[in-house]
């Protein structure tokens, strides 16, 4: 048995929000109980609406937010609420790209300095060998030596994105979070990046956590997902049990809820539409948070929020009625 | 054959720069028939917003009006006074935006906003205008409209926001609502809800639509026919299912191939995407020729230096490649 390269143990990220003078505090609980692994050279979708606490997630990951309670293990590092990482070390084994390339670059620094500081912060001393592994770097994501002198603001935004994926890659880390790395693009220029983040997965043995609402690219790119919902896991699973055989009447919805002009109404998924929008995190719906949208929903969804349970090997839903079929 | 309630001929914009003046859009034409949705398709840039805010008289510095004619029902609108367009906006062509947020009013009630819309375009009064914004807010299923009416844009979610606004671009019973971009700031599950609705409450009252969207599959699902837009120009128009059958520009077909599809991995496994290669060209440096040549698989001489014509296809569709056929 692989040994994960990150595990999350029922992971919780609170936060206290309002204050005592006006209305009181409130606990808002943006990530709330997450268990999950990822393996080496592994790509877990990580799949959800706008405030369901993918990116709270993903800044937990990356020990920029400290854990409420329950631990998370990366490569060899055990962070909780009281023992907080050690930053040089996390930059080496976790690294991110982020979703807007045109806000994630510094301005005012060349390509070479993006790509040179963080080896010589990491102990690269010797100049040649940091000019050597910058060309190198820049080659792979398919940039030419030339673009090493010039600012952001002379490319383009997928040539942009290729320096964020080179700044995340150049300490050689083992695992990338990917937070919606292409949807800021423009479209035809989203296949570009998707094929050069395979490539280098394979390449360099890279482990991803591919966050994006787009279920085409999720479905293209991961080896498991798991679907998210207010600070929950609902469901996870291989890529195929999940778009295939999905469980929750949540991931039934976002699959649904896409529009397919090759396929119309075949899938059986396509009439589980969810109805009204996701609820604040701050005064969650009581029992399984998803029941005020929920088409299955019964008495017991309000009272009673259900756990994850495993439906097939490797595959959890948390629904009262996962094996009702439909 | 009725004449079609909106017809783009020969539309120019332009856009004027340091000294030059750039043609953001040409040559662009298009026709939408009475109750018909019509879907407008492109990148950032290629011009569709803006070719959505000169059917609705909206261009403002440094984008003008450089030729073409847009005729509404019979009428041309393209250089109404001020006054007339105001009077046309809302009443015969409403528009609905991209971010509600930025397009309502922070700081009036919405019930006020879709009020408002009665008073000036039908001169009703304020109590019977409020009474109507309720019934208003129904229609778009608001819930609770006798509360909501009071509320302020920023109580609402995005999605309750956005069906403010089309409660507001319908109230008047327009002839054409222009959709830009709607759903593109919304999750997905309400991107589907907000989508039907427009969809189910334009088929009732015979509202013709013209969706503005980046999204191929979005407003081929929604709309009868298709016009894709690159740089500047149409480059094909076609039947919506004939667009994805039998895409005819290798631009549309390159839309297509590049994007990942749910359900294609597990038909076909994981093929490498084909990707369109090259950038989308700036408007200070359209190529000459089809603009298209420089990223095209098909690309010959006569691409680099000849716009193409249209050529039709089936259905009254059209496209723009010397290489098609």
């Amino acid at each position: 048995m692989v040994k994960p390269l990150l595990v999350l143990d029922d992971l919780a990220v609170h936060f206290k929000v309002g204050s005592m003078l006006a209305g009181g505090v409130k606990t808002l609980k943006a990530v709330d109980g997450v268990t999950l692994d990822v393996k080496p050279g592994e790509c877990l979708g990580l799949v959800g609406e706008s405030g369901c606490g993918k990116s709270t997630l993903a800044l937990a990951i990356m020990g920029l937010l400290l854990p409420t309670h329950g631990r998370i293990h990366v490569g060899g590092q055990r962070i909780s609420g009281d023992t907080p990482p050690d930053r040089m070390e996390m930059a080496r084994t976790v690294q991110m790209v982020f979703q807007d390339p045109y806000a994630s670059l510094n301005p005012r620094q060349t390509v070479r300095r993006t790509l040179a500081d963080p080896l010589r912060l990491h102990g690269v001393k010797d100049k040649a060998e940091v000019e050597s592994r910058v060309i190198d770097m820049m080659a792979k994501v398919g940039l030419r030596p030339e673009h090493a002198d010039r600012y952001p603001h002379e490319f383009s935004g997928g040539q942009r994105q290729r320096i964020g994926i080179a700044r995340a890659l150049i300490l050689k880390p083992r695992l990338v979070i990917c937070d919606e790395p292409v949807s800021a693009l423009d479209v035809s220029i989203r296949a570009q990046i998707i094929n050069l983040l395979l490539e280098l997965k394979d390449e360099m043995d890279l482990a991803y956590i591919m966050i994006s609402h787009d279920l085409g690219v999720v479905e293209h790119v991961s080896d498991r997902v798991a679907v998210m919902y207010l600070g929950r896991i609902v469901e996870q699973g291989g890529w195929q049990e999940i778009f295939e055989n999905p469980r929750h009447p949540y991931t039934r919805a976002l699959i649904a809820a896409i529009p397919d002009p090759f396929h119309r109404a075949a899938a059986s998924v396509a009439r589980a539409k969810a109805k009204g929008e996701i609820p604040s995190a701050l005064n969650p719906p009581p029992g399984c948070h998803f029941n005020p949208r929920c088409p299955l929903k019964a008495d017991l969804c309000t009272v009673e929020a259900p756990v994850l349970e495993g439906v097939a090997p490797g595959h959890l839903a948390a629904c009262h009625f996962r094996d009702r079929i439909i | 054959m009725t004449p079609p309630l909106l017809k783009v001929e020969d539309l120019r914009i332009a856009l004027a720069g340091d000294g030059v003046t750039y043609n953001a859009v040409e040559g662009v034409s298009f026709e939408i028939g009475r109750g018909e949705a019509f879907g407008l398709v492109g990148e950032s840039g290629c011009g569709k917003s803006i070719t959505a805010l000169s059917v609705m008289g909206l261009l403002r510095r440094p984008l003008s009006l450089g030729g073409g004619r847009i005729v509404l029902d019979g009428q041309e609108i393209q250089d109404v006074p001020a006054a007339e367009m105001r009077r046309l906006r809302g009443k015969r062509i409403a528009m609905i935006f991209q971010e509600p947020m930025t397009a309502l009013n922070p700081l009036s009630p919405v019930g006020r906003q879709i009020a408002e819309m009665f008073v000036l375009h039908q001169g009703a009064g304020w109590s019977e205008a409020m009474d109507r914004a309720e019934d208003a807010l129904r229609q778009v299923r608001v819930p609770s409209p006798e509360r909501r009416i009071r509320d302020y844009p920023h109580q609402l979610s995005g999605g309750m926001r956005q069906r403010v606004m089309i409660a507001i671009a319908l109230a008047c019973g327009p002839d054409l609502l222009v959709a830009d971009e709607p759903t593109t700031a919304l999750d997905v599950t309400v991107q589907a809800e907000i989508i039907d609705l427009i969809a189910e409450l334009c088929a009732a009252k015979g509202t013709a639509v013209l969706m503005i969207s980046h999204d191929l599959g979005l407003v081929a699902n929604m709309c009868k026919r298709v016009a894709v837009m690159y740089a500047g120009r149409i480059v094909e128009s076609q039947v919506a299912d004939a667009i994805f059958a039998r895409p005819s520009h290798p631009y549309t077909q390159g839309l297509i191939d590049s994007l990942p599809r749910l359900g294609e991995r597990s038909r076909r496994g994981r093929q490498r995407l084909r990707e369109i290669t090259g950038v989308v060209p700036s408007i200070q440096a359209y190529p000459a020729g089809c603009r298209f040549n420089p990223r095209c698989p098909a690309v010959t001489d006569i691409c680099r230096t000849n716009v193409p014509e249209a050529t039709s296809l089936p259905a009254d569709g059209l496209v723009r490649c010397h290489h098609h056929g």
